[in-house]
Order: C-alpha cells, then structure tokens, then sequence
C-alpha cells in the first residue's frame, strides 16, 4: 500500500524475495539517519508451559557472536557510525533494530543477516546469559506494581500462552537448555518467518539489491504449525491479592481486550482515551510519559477525587485477545476497597450513559495528535511499520486516522457494556503488609 | 539520489526587550513543534528549611492562573493531546510538551500563561502535596531511588544541594504553605530567569513575535545566581548498606564527584565517561559485570555534569550474594582505568562513536530543544553542534588518561548497596 505515516514524506515500498523475507522501505531524507528492523513473528506467545522465556533468551543470545562476528566484535560495528542497537521480545514478537548514519546501511543488513542464519549459540555465552536474565526478572520483581502486574495477567488468563510473562518463570530459566534455545533459535529464526524494514535516508531500490545481497541465500524454514492456543470464556470474576513488605498499595483492574484485527480495537481505542487519556500505538514510544488526561474519565474521578495518584490504561495491538489494564496507586492512606470501587463506579457510570459528545471529540482528537507524535523519527516509524506487519495489521496502522474519525458513540458505549462487565474482570491487589519489621533502616560500615 | 538532508542546526536566538531569551529552531520532520520553556528555579534556590519547595512548585504550577482555572488548563491541554510535563531538577524548572503545528499559537500562550500567572490555589497544593508524599513513599520502596539517594548524601553531605533530597522529605513537604509557592515563584520565576526554545514545523520570525506578545509586560529583575559550594574533598572509602527486606534484587550506586560542565576537561571527561560505562550496551563495566561474569542486567555509568563539581555515577542491579563480587569488579574496573587510562583503539572507537552520534541525538524537536537548551545555559553557542566533532577530535589519549586519573580510585569512591541484606551474608 502506498500510504506513508508522515505527511509529505515518499510512500511505503515492500517487495519479498524469493525465500520469503518481506522487506518494508521508506525513504525519509530530514535527517543523515537510517533505521533498521529485523522482526520475527516469534514470541511469549508461541510458548509452552517449560520453556517459558526462551524467545527472550534468545533474543539475548543473539547479541552474542555470529560465524562471522566473533562475539568480542559485535560491539563496535554500528558504534563507528554513532549508532545505537538494541531489541525487544514481547506477546507476538522478537525484534531487533539499529538506528546510525546512513553509510551504515549494509553493515547494519550484514548483522541482521547474521542474527537470522550463523548465531553460534557458545555453550558457556548460554549459560552466562542464564543469570543475567534471572537478575532482569528479579530487578522488576523490585517493583510491586510489575509483580502485580505478572500476578494479575497470570490469573486473568487460564489456557493462552499469554498467560506466563514473556521474561519466563524463574523455575524455567533455571531448566532450559541450551538446546531448547538453539532449536528455537533454528525453528523461528528463518526469513519466511522475518520481516525487514528500512526507514531514512536511503534509495529505496539500493536497499532491495543489499537485502538480496546479504539475506537472499539464506533458505526458507520448514512449515510451521500456527499457534493454536484459545482461551476459553471468562465465566466470572478473578481475584488475586499480594501482601508483602512496601511502602504503597496497588490496584489493577483488567478485562480481555480485542485483539487488533478485532472490529471492537478501534472502538476500545476511543474507549481507553476517555478513560485514561490516549497514548497511541507505539509499544516503542508511546508509554514513556504520561498521556493527556486531566479531563479523563478515570483521571477526575480518581486523581482528582483524592484516591489515587496515578490512573494509567494500557490497549496494545496484540494478534489474540490480550488484555485492556487499568492501573491505580493509591493515594497514601486510602483504602484498596475504596479505590477499587471508586474504580469500579466510573466504569460503570460509562456502561450505564455512555460517554458524551464531547468526550469522544476530545478522545479523536488526542489520538490524532498522539498518532503524530509517535512518528517522530526514523526509528519510530521503522518500528511502527514492522509491528504492525509482523501482527497482519498494516492495513489497520495506515488507516487507522480515518478508522477513528468513524468511530461512533453507539460503538464505544457497546464497546464499554460487552467489554467491561463484573464477570470479566480480573481485580489485583498489591497490599503494604501491615505492621512487621521494619521498611527501611540505613547503616553504614 | 538523495535530497537535501539537513547537515547541522542554524538556531535563531534573540533577546527580548524583558530579558527573556527566545531560541527556535524549524524543522521539517512532523507537523508539529516542541516547547520547552526553561526557568532557573532548582531545588538549588531553595530556602534553608523548604526542602522539596521546587518539587512541589512545579506540581502545583500548572493547576490554575490569574486568566485560566485548573479546568480550563486541562481541558485546554486535553482537546489538543498535549502532555504538558513540569520538571524540577536541581537547577532548573522546566515547561516542556509537544503539540500539533496548528495548535502552536494557543499552546505557546498558555505555557507562558502558566509560568507567569500562576494562582497556586489552596486545594491544588493539598491535592498534589498529597501525591508528592505518595511518591516519595514509593521512592522509599525502590532500591534504585534509595541506593541513588544515599550515594549523593555520601557524596556531597546532607546539606549540600546536591545531596539533599530533591523532592523533600514527608516533614518538609508538610510544612510548605501557599506563601512559600508564591514567594518562590515570583522570585525565581522573572523573564530574565526563562530561555524558551521552540522547535518544530514553524517559522522562526512569526515563533519570536509570538513570544513577544505572550511574554509582552511581564518585568522581573534578573535572580541572583547561587555558588554551588564545592564538596568536602573525598578523604576515604565511604561505604553504606540500606536494608529493604523482602527486595529480590540489590541496587548499587557507586560514585565520585568530579568537574563542572563549564570545565575544559569536560571533553575528556565525557569520552572516558563513555569508555568506563556507555561504549555499546555498558563500557568496560558490562564487558566484566554483565558479558563475562553473567551478574548483572544492567550496569553503566552516567556523568552528569552541570554546574558544580558533578556526579559520574556506576549503577549495577545484582543478586544480592553477588554484590561483593559485583563491588570487587567495579573496584578493578575503576582501579584499571585510573591507573592506564583507556587504549588507543578504545579512544578512537569513543570518539567515532561519539561524533557519529550527533544526528541521532538531534533527530527529534524534543532532543533538539533540550540541546538548545544546554547550550544557552552553558554558553556553548548556537552552532556547538557543529563545534562539537572538532572538540572532540582535539581531546588526546592524554587527556583521556588524565581525567581517568583525576577520578577513578577506588579508595576515594563512595557506593550505596539497597537490598535486602543488612550488612553482607546478613539477610533480613
């Protein structure tokens, strides 16, 4: 499709060679930059109970050596032409990116190539690797609201690989074998499985004859079975409480949400921005922050009301239904009682009326802008068109401006009634445990 | 092939008749423009026994003026997308959001109306006194917070403002009046003290008279500056261990003081900076702790450098049995540095990197607003971007191994361990 995601900037070329590689190019000349996106349609989703994590593993061990990148010399390549590389593994995905001058266009293909076909998987790099992600998943168990987050998604989930977080569990990284990495790696790491995306200040043309050059002779995979896990119907309400050592409590409240390619996304979209503010589509950019939202929903009845001191609502495109997150802090001293059901008022308030004219211009209009913002340079929009690929959803990122205009109130309220009901939500709480030792004592020594 | 790409910044600054200094900088990369309204009103002008005064301020700042209520500021923000952030670092309070390019005229008139006529009305200081003691609870809870905290009190002393905490305490935030906001504000906050950059899809002449008319009949006298004292020279090895039970994983802080931003070593303080901690995924530092030994997720180095003798600050997140042997790598890794500084190669690559990363750096209006921004409040010029590779190119191995020496000891190193373990091998 022809369509670009920057006004006035050259529309989006894809090609795939024969072996199955899509390729998506766009040249954007504002600035001597390129970014590069290698995308896998590989992620915590695709696995089984045993081998949760591996996809991010992998991911890991794939900053390791190559057959033609001794490991020792990975670092340094996109460094000499001031570059950054990096990656990330989620629900429906692995992928991996370098953003530099453009002369580093062929070496950036050169790595990514690599990545795809020669990762030598060292038995020693493995296990290495094995506690540095243990300390990863222990970091962020530091932080009571991502474990209330992991809580809650485990409990909200019953059958689908979503369940498990994409880190994995600490009983798994502790059992994997290098092995279950390397077959992984083998399974999903094939170019009929990949997309490559190419954004900045490149001839589009020159890109295609270097992506031949460096991915071509890399065979296509053997076929793989698609992912099959459903999740049965929600039949009521799920609960789970933490009680440990802290300093705050925690409230989630979550309801499974569309996936992208469901009709109800857009709709949800509007939803979340009148509840909590638009973020956007960006899983790269648009959550660093908070989003507009003093005149949400959520935001004056909590915030404002003097409950919470924090609201946030997370809809992410994701290819099966994941989940729609509502996320309070509570304000010092409030009660999880008082805040859930303040919570739970608003939503039903929303269910009962639907939410007003205004509320909805407003909520189009902070996606709009949000939808601009979130394009602000080569490597957002290279991420951007990658997503969206790698979940079928292209179709939906380059119309998605036009499909929020049409958005009408009857569909958000419908939206809010089918979707946010007693009987599929999952409430979490994150409760300061009462009385026991002490918070915090500092010494020196 | 190619059109043309932009090869530099060509910022336009003026000064207006009120003091006040304008930087915009057009770009044509999104229809939209970055605002960043800069203002000399850190928790470093504090007075004795407000600590937080700053924080509190700028939470309250944007909730009401003398032409707007609170909900008219949001809904102004709100039907336009605009997140409008109030930050408070140590020396400077800043106004910063990005809007679409046509909302640019009422956005910019309402950032300029919140700094200047600001109400602080008595229920939005009690709402957000609320969630700043919320926060700091939360900050009492995050090992990282409290291993950063602890490393500045060790490095700079309790009462120095760089070691004090920067968002108060829950007593000094409590005893902090609506007279103490407004006394702060019309002090610190005066033309004189504001640099405004604008940067986006504008142009330059009509962003400038748009500012005059906003900025038009405000006067304020110029704020004094404040010396910020230097710290105590650091004598010994100070080491401190905040017991957090129940915490899966440890926080290290480990520091030195070390130059001021304005100092002519800063180029050389930056690449082995970047040679220590940032080179690839984490410098010499990940090499060891995160590549070779499998201990960490992260660890790095930032130098920091402002306007007194700054921080460069060693991070680390570890189990917490292998914070010893984390320490120990962090010593060897200081103690190597100091002692031979970095290798050729290493300067060279650092360089490379360095210079190679100036478009990135200044690919977005946001990115390019706070460089500006850096560069007004350190004299840099307008055309530093361009400057910069020659400065870096003029830094030798010398004077790399010079500023590695300066700093890097670890005797004279103080570090914060924030975990679960009172003292080592005693778990809570």
């Amino acid at each position: 499709m022809a369509v670009s995601l920057v006004p006035g900037a050259t529309p989006v070329r894809r090609a795939v060679l024969d072996n199955g590689l899509k390729m998506i190019v766009q040249e954007i000349h504002t600035a001597p930059l390129v970014s590069v996106w290698c995308w896998y349609a590989v992620g915590s989703g695709d696995e089984a109970p045993g081998t949760t994590g591996v996809s991010h593993w992998v991911e890991h061990m794939n900053f390791k050596g190559t057959t033609n990148i001794p490991s020792e010399q990975m670092k340094g390549i996109v460094e000499r032409f001031g570059g950054m590389w990096n990656g990330y593994t989620w629900l429906d995905q692995t992928t991996y990116l370098e953003t530099a001058g453009s002369s580093a266009l062929e070496q950036m293909l050169f790595i990514e190539a690599e990545r795809m076909a020669n990762g030598l998987y060292e038995p020693a790099d493995c296990e290495s690797e094995r506690t540095v992600i243990i300390s990863e998943l222990q970091g962020g168990e530091n932080d009571p609201d991502q474990l209330l987050d992991t809580e809650v998604i485990a409990t909200a989930f019953r059958a689908h690989p979503y369940r498990h977080p994409t880190i994995g569990w600490l009983d798994d990284l502790k059992s994997m074998t290098r092995d279950d990495l390397y077959s992984h790696y083998r399974r999903f790491y094939v170019p009929d499985n990949a997309t490559l995306v190419v954004v900045g200040n490149v001839d589009a043309e020159d890109v295609f004859t270097a992506a031949a050059k460096y991915f071509g002779h890399i065979p296509a995979g053997p076929p793989r079975a698609a992912r099959r896990a459903a999740e049965p119907a929600q039949a009521g309400e799920r609960r789970v409480v933490i009680e440990r050592e802290g300093t705050t409590g925690y409230v989630k409240v979550v309801f499974p949400a569309p996936s992208v390619s469901d009709p109800d996304f857009v709709p949800m979209l509007v939803l979340d921005a009148v509840l909590t503010g638009a973020k956007g589509v960006n899983l790269w950019s648009s959550f660093r922050g908070a989003p507009p939202q003093r005149k949400a929903r959520l935001y004056t009845s909590l915030v404002e009301g003097g409950v919470a001191s924090m609201v946030s609502g997370a809809l992410l495109p994701t290819r099966d239904a994941f989940l729609y997150t509502l996320s309070l802090t509570a304000l010092d001293g409030v009660p999880l009682e008082t805040l859930e059901g303040c919570t739970v008022e608003a939503i039903e308030t929303l269910r009962r009326s639907g939410a007003d004219p205004a509320e909805l211009q407003r909520a189009r209009r902070q996606l709009r802008a949000r939808l601009v913002f979130e394009n602000d340079s080569v490597t957002n929009i290279a991420h951007q068109l990658g997503y969206f690929e790698t979940l079928n959803a292209s179709d939906l990122l380059v119309s998605l401006n036009r499909r929020i205009d049409e958005v009408t109130a009857d569909q958000v309220w419908d939206a809010a009634r089918r979707r946010l009901g007693a009987a599929t939500r999952t409430v979490g709480w994150f409760r300061p445990a009462a009385g026991g030792r002490p918070l915090a004592a500092d010494g020196d020594a | 092939m190619t059109p043309k790409v932009a090869s530099g910044l060509s910022p336009v600054r003026e000064t207006l008749d009120s003091g006040a200094v304008v930087i915009v900088q057009p770009t044509a990369s999104t229809p939209a423009v970055a605002l960043n309204a800069t203002f000399l009103a850190g928790s470093l002008y504090e007075p004795d026994g407000l600590t937080g005064l700053s924080y509190l301020t700028a939470r309250v700042l944007d909730r009401g003026t003398e032409r707007r209520p609170a909900a008219a500021i949001a809904e102004a923000l709100d039907d336009r997308g605009v997140s409008l952030r109030v930050a408070s670092t140590r020396h400077t309070m800043t106004l910063s959001c990005t809007c679409l390019t046509e909302d640019f005229d009422d956005v910019l008139a309402l950032v300029i109306d919140i700094a200047r006529r600001p109400t602080f009305p008595d229920e939005e200081i009690a709402k957000r006194r609320a969630e700043a003691l919320t926060v700091i609870r939360q900050d009492a809870d995050n090992p990282a917070v409290r291993a950063a905290e602890r490393l500045f009190e060790l490095l700079y002393g309790p009462a120095h403002p760089y070691g004090r905490p920067a968002k108060g305490t829950p007593d000094s935030l409590g005893r902090l009046t609506r007279a103490d906001l407004i006394a702060f504000h019309a002090r610190r906050f005066t033309p004189p003290a504001l640099s405004l950059a604008l940067v986006g899809d504008i142009d330059a002449r009509q962003a400038i008279d748009a500012a005059e008319r906003e900025l038009g009949g405000w006067a304020g006298a110029e704020p004094g500056a404040i010396v910020v004292p230097p710290p105590e020279p650091a004598a010994v090895r100070r080491i401190a261990r905040i017991a957090m039970p129940g915490k899966p994983q440890s926080d290290i802080a480990y520091g030195f003081t070390t130059i001021s931003r304005l100092d002519p070593r800063y180029y050389a303080y930056w690449m082995m900076n970047n040679v220590l901690g940032q080179f690839g995924l984490g410098g010499r530092l990940a090499d060891n702790i995160r590549e070779r030994q499998g201990m960490a997720y992260y660890t790095y180095s930032t130098f920091d450098a402002t306007v007194g003798e700054s921080p460069l600050t060693i991070r680390a997140g570890v189990d917490p049995d292998n914070v010893e042997r984390t320490l120990a790598a962090i010593d060897g890794e200081v103690a190597k540095l100091g002692a031979d500084g970095p290798t050729e190669v290493e300067v060279a690559e650092t360089r490379q990197y360095l210079i190679g990363a100036i478009p990135r750096m200044l690919e977005t209006n946001d990115s390019i607003a706070g460089f500006l921004q850096a560069c007004e409040r350190f004299g840099l010029g307008l055309d530093h971007d361009r400057r910069l590779p020659g400065l870096l190119e003029a830094v030798s191995g010398d004077d790399l191994r010079a500023a590695a020496a300066d700093v890097l000891a670890p005797d004279r190193a103080a570090a914060a361990i924030a975990g679960p373990d009172a003292a080592p091998g005693e778990r809570l």
